[in-house]
């Protein structure tokens, strides 16, 4: 915990900075490119009477990849969870602390959950598709949020996130069949053309490649690359290769808290923290 | 002391496999018990009832005399519905037998006429009333005495009848005179009970089974789904919920007749509805398997992969709209099937519906749920009791409908689980 006085400087070094390369401008708020859109600031997490994240407060910047990266059970997915509310679910789990998007708490009693996981998209470990047609898939966000207002609008939004997600080329044929009979990879290429298809600013990846193959894994992280000049991706990773390919940004977890932060080339060349050196080095984890 | 091993391992082997042989002979031992058991049973009631399907008929020429039936052509309904037509009936068995002169034996010759035969045409007159005054031909029920016999003659078996030497006589030269047959007995699949075993049907049993359990599933459907799904997807792990839901596991094992009582108490004298009714019957039944639906219902709920929920939830989709979008569907077929289940249990319950006079003698089928009706179950209890022995027959006769019943049920609940099995593929 004590790291957290020395990262937090760090991050403000970070945002201050806006030395990073210029990127598409493809959204509105693409001009403030170095603002934060995702601030969290002393963010404690209790499961009952257990603590799982101490203090954590880092700064997601605009429309690049951040990777959360740690051992098993260091918080990284609870974290993850927080930042769209998933965890409200959970009967006693309390959460103190600020967690802001585009400088509005995420927490506070005015927010309508709903409306907020519609502006924070999120892919799971393991695709979990709805046992629908490919095209209902896709099609159910912009429905029950009132996207499309005719079907050939629907179509044209399903159409555009199979795109987006590399995947309309496989698919085309079978828009109607069931999801559930796609491969793996295919099925979370779905998962994520499903949570792009209602246009979020953020999207949240809980480990999105540790149920595919090496080469679904490549496709995933190609389509990242490419999603990075439309939406801000934060993703939790056992990967430290993926971590290392993907991101910009990068934060090591480890019991809890937030060791480190930092862009990643700094975090995986130059770690500031010995227990982030111990674990890119493979020492533990 | 290798070799030692080997041995003991090879006994043990041995040991092991002669058990599991042991245990498959035990295990087909005791299917071929209960599919014997099974055949046993429903050979016993198939061969005691099959009969009841056919009814021994008599056609005959009844003279409608406008005199005789105190009516003409152009009377009220209302009057017609009066008319003398017991008269009639008996003169078209009369003309056949001249020679037959005192009261008495007229009076034994008329029994070997169903009642039916009465009912027939006054239908006729009621449908024609054109038809007074001109002479018909139609084929009517004989009785039941008549029909136990002539069954038991075709059978070829010995047969203790009630019939006496001259009647029996008289029947053998309707017989050869070939106006006697045997005819299929739609009587027994539209008429309600009556007294006289040849006209009592279950067509009254069966629609009122249909309008209770029509009632029940009305009730016990949604109600026991909302309560399913509140408990399972709503309601925090409190004190409270979890009193609910031990009491809901108590509610499926309290036995029915109890059930029965409360409809008594509650339903009849607090609530005031009408005894002996398929409403009253139907909210008992709902009560009953309420809890089996819930029971169901919930564990097709929690066999739903939360991450379909998450999904839901991080799609932006409101807890009511994850339920009914993405868990309700895939949690449908086990619930339909536990519902049926239960509604197959509430069709063969007797004791509720006997507690809230559903056992009354009923003679007109039900036209509404509001009617006094029996139910199938009940018309058993009540035909099973009778002693006159036409109704053997038709006991047997309607445990058969009700297993027909409860077999399309069954099947209705293993087809809405394969067809949802084979759409979530």
């Amino acid at each position: 915990m004590s790291n957290n006085n020395a990262t937090q400087p760090e991050i403000s070094k970070n945002a201050s900075r806006g030395s990073l390369p210029p990127m598409q401008v493809s959204r509105k708020q693409a001009e403030k490119n170095s603002v934060a859109v995702m601030c969290a600031d002393n963010v404690n997490v209790f499961y009952g009477n257990t603590q799982a994240l101490y203090d954590v407060s880092i700064d997601i910047e605009q429309q690049q990849i951040t990777a959360l990266i740690g051992p098993s059970g260091c918080g990284k997915s609870t974290f993850l969870r927080c930042l769209n509310r998933m965890n409200d679910v959970i009967d006693n789990c309390t959460i103190t602390g600020q967690i802001t998007l585009n400088k509005e708490d995420i927490y506070a009693p005015s927010v309508d959950v709903v409306s907020l996981r519609r502006k924070i998209g999120m892919v799971f470990q393991k695709p979990n598709p709805f046992p629908k047609s490919i095209f209902d898939n896709i099609a159910y966000g912009p429905r029950i949020h009132g996207i499309a207002e005719h079907k050939d609008d629907l179509e044209e939004i399903v159409v555009d996130s199979l795109n987006k997600a590399g995947l309309f080329n496989e698919v085309k044929d079978r828009l109607h069949n069931s999801a559930l009979g796609l491969s793996g990879g295919q099925q979370q290429r779905l998962c994520i053309a499903r949570a792009i298809a209602i246009n979020p600013e953020v999207l949240l990846m809980d480990e999105p490649c540790s149920a595919l193959d090496p080469i679904a894994t490549n496709h995933v992280e190609e389509l990242m690359w490419e999603l990075k000049e439309n939406y801000t991706i934060i993703i939790v990773t056992h990967s430290m290769q993926q971590a290392a390919r993907v991101s910009q940004q990068t934060g090591f977890f480890h019991m809890g808290s937030l060791v480190e932060v930092g862009k990643t080339e700094q975090i995986f060349q130059n770690p500031v923290d010995k227990r982030t050196h111990d674990y890119i080095t493979g020492r533990f984890g | 002391m290798r070799n030692e091993d080997s041995l003991y391992q090879k006994k043990r082997d041995r040991r092991r496999l002669f058990a599991d042989f042991r245990f498959r002979v035990y295990g087909i031992l005791g299917l071929v018990l209960a599919g014997s058991a099974l055949l046993f049973l429903l050979g016993n009631i198939f061969s005691t009832g099959y009969s009841a399907f056919q009814q021994t008929v008599i056609t005959l020429e009844f003279n409608l005399d406008a005199e005789i039936l105190g009516v003409t052509s152009t009377a009220s309904p209302a009057e017609r519905q009066e008319a003398n037509a017991a008269k009639v009936a008996k003169n078209g068995l009369y003309v056949l037998f001249p020679e037959v002169k005192k009261s008495k034996d007229k009076r034994n010759l008329t029994k070997l006429l169903s009642l039916g035969a009465e009912l027939d045409i006054r239908d006729l007159l009621i449908d024609k009333p054109e038809s007074i005054g001109s002479s018909v031909t139609l084929t009517v029920p004989m009785s039941s005495d008549v029909d136990q016999y002539y069954k038991a003659s075709l059978r070829g078996e010995q047969f203790q009848s009630r019939l006496d030497e001259q009647q029996k006589k008289w029947l053998q030269i309707l017989i050869d005179k070939k106006i006697v047959e045997m005819q299929f007995n739609t009587d027994f699949f539209t008429r309600a009970d009556s007294r006289y075993p040849e006209l009592a049907g279950i067509g009254g049993a069966v629609v009122g089974t249909i309008y209770t359990l029509l009632i029940c599933l009305l009730i016990a459907f949604p109600l026991g789904v909302a309560a399913a799904i509140y408990l399972e997807e709503f309601s925090r792990d409190s004190f409270m919920a979890r009193m609910v839901e031990a009491n809901i596991n108590n509610l499926a094992a309290v036995p029915s007749v109890i059930f029965g009582l409360l409809g008594l108490a509650v339903i009849l004298n607090v609530f005031g509805l009408p005894r002996s009714t398929p409403l009253a019957g139907g909210i008992v039944l709902a009560l009953m398997t309420l809890p089996t639906i819930i029971i169901a219902c919930r564990s097709a709920i929690k066999t739903v992969p939360p991450s379909i929920r998450e999904a839901g939830m991080a799609m932006g989709a409101s807890p009511i709209q994850v339920t009914f979008h993405h868990v309700m569907p895939a949690a449908m077929s086990g619930t339909l099937t536990g519902t049926i289940i239960g509604l197959a249990q509430a069709l063969g319950e007797t004791a509720p519906l006997l507690m809230i006079g559903m056992v009354a003698f009923i003679a007109n089928v039900p036209g509404a749920p509001s009617d006094p009706a029996t139910a199938l179950p009940v018309q058993i209890y009540l035909w099973a009791e009778s002693a006159e022995r036409g109704f053997v027959e038709k006991t047997a006769a309607a445990i058969m409908v009700i297993i027909v019943f409860l077999i399309a049920m069954n099947l209705l609940a293993v087809l809405i689980r394969n067809r949802t099995r084979i759409s979530n593929k």
